[in-house]
């Protein structure tokens, strides 16, 4: 398989993996209007990494035919989506960075820089829902509030990965998108009457490695799911 | 800009006049989708077409109702290539356009102003079955990627809003 050395390629895989785990709701969303949300946010992420994978080769090959070891998304995406306070938690960590990389990458010569600023103001709407449901789950009842709270808890440890340089990307200020990031999440956190976590999110064994091909143990069956239909009808269509 | 011959104009007017799959009352052109046509070589004809959004199913489908048209006009050789730079906007919808929304029951987009940042959701919007301005909003993802989902507190009918980008 022909991979192109490119940054599309890590950026697209987060874009993928999330769009999956976004897909698994269908069928399951607390309420209709939420089912429908979680699969637009799954689609608008799907057409990101249809066009960002086609820069590094051919889209189907690399989602499909690829080993775990080979993918370079963020172990953030690849988290199962447990409850929806976790899969909302896991929304305002991701789209809130992606917004923040994307709404710089627009503004640079990169190859990326068309389909950051064309995505940018899609993202812009995934991170107000995740805002919005952050509200609501932090500032609601005593038992959404102990779950949005178990969540972005849970979740924190995988956050420190989203700043650590990405190859190709050397551009790119990571300190400050770091603390943009850092200031945005904890107004949110502090209007939804949350606590911001505070455990470590460097250094400890699982976090921080997604970019390098070491994921966590859920992402294997995930994969597994993905990409059994193409790998036993190989070549099959509609 | 590549100057544009009678014939390319005319292709142009062809192609834009498709209209758009999952909102048939608008075409191509009152869409703002459309970026260009241009005569390749005798009898080849490159379309250049923008998504409203990044995974728009409908691309395909308009793609290929481009192709068709233009192969019944007589052009053999018809390529439509996607363009995501500069990207669309819901300011790209022209007013003929806006008009035709609002009489299919979908309240059109307001003007986004100055490119950059969040687009605000909390002005009012006006309901497209009895014009009251008492609306709210129910999804911010209604039955495609570009509408959201309101309520009319007056008439009590619930709408599609194609949300700005």
């Amino acid at each position: 398989m022909n991979i192109t050395a490119t940054p599309a390629l890590p950026l697209g895989d987060d874009a993928l993996i999330l769009s999956h785990r976004l897909g698994e709701w269908a069928g399951h969303a607390p309420v209709l209007e939420e089912e429908v949300a979680l699969a637009n946010i799954a689609l608008d992420l799907l057409g990101q990494a249809r066009i960002l994978l086609s820069l590094a080769g051919d889209e189907d090959e690399l989602a499909y035919l690829r080993e775990e070891r080979q993918f370079r998304n963020l172990q953030l995406v690849e988290q199962p989506n447990g409850d929806f306070a976790h899969t909302i938690a896991r929304q305002l960590y991701f789209s809130t960075y992606q917004e923040l990389l994307f709404n710089h990458l627009a503004a640079t010569d990169s190859e990326l820089a068309p389909l950051a600023g064309k995505a940018v103001k899609e993202v812009a709407y995934h991170r107000d829902h995740a805002h919005q449901w952050t509200l609501r789950l932090g500032d609601g009842t005593d038992e959404s509030r102990t779950r949005m709270q178990r969540a972005v808890d849970a979740l924190w440890r995988y956050t420190g990965e989203l700043f650590e340089p990405v190859e190709g990307l050397e551009t790119v200020p990571w300190a400050a998108l770091h603390d943009s990031w850092a200031a945005r999440i904890t107004s949110t956190l502090e209007q939804a009457t949350l606590t911001v976590p505070e455990g470590p999110r460097h250094g400890a064994w699982t976090a921080g490695a997604g970019r390098q091909g070491l994921h966590t143990e859920p992402f294997g069956r995930m994969l597994a799911e993905m990409q059994h239909l193409h790998r036993s009808h190989p070549g099959a269509t509609w | 800009m590549v100057t544009t011959t009678a014939l390319e104009a005319e292709l142009l007017a062809l192609a834009g006049s498709v209209p758009d799959p999952e909102l048939p009352v608008l075409t191509l052109a009152e869409l703002g989708v459309l970026r260009g046509v241009q005569l390749t070589a005798p009898g080849r004809v490159e379309v250049l077409l923008t998504p409203t959004y990044t995974g728009c199913p409908a691309i395909e489908a308009m793609s290929a109702d481009i192709e068709r048209v233009l192969h019944d006009h007589g052009i053999p050789e018809v390529e439509v290539r996607t363009v995501l730079s500069p990207p669309w906007t819901t300011d790209a919808i022209t007013a003929e356009g806006r008009r035709k929304l609002a009489e299919f029951g979908i309240a059109p987009p307001r003007p986004t102003g100055p490119a950059g940042g969040p687009v605000a959701v909390d002005l009012t919007l006006r309901c497209p079955h009895c014009g009251s301005t008492d609306t709210t909003l129910l999804s911010r993802f209604s039955s495609t990627a570009c509408k959201a989902l309101r309520r009319c507190e007056s008439c009590r009918e619930p709408f599609d809003h194609f949300k700005e980008l």
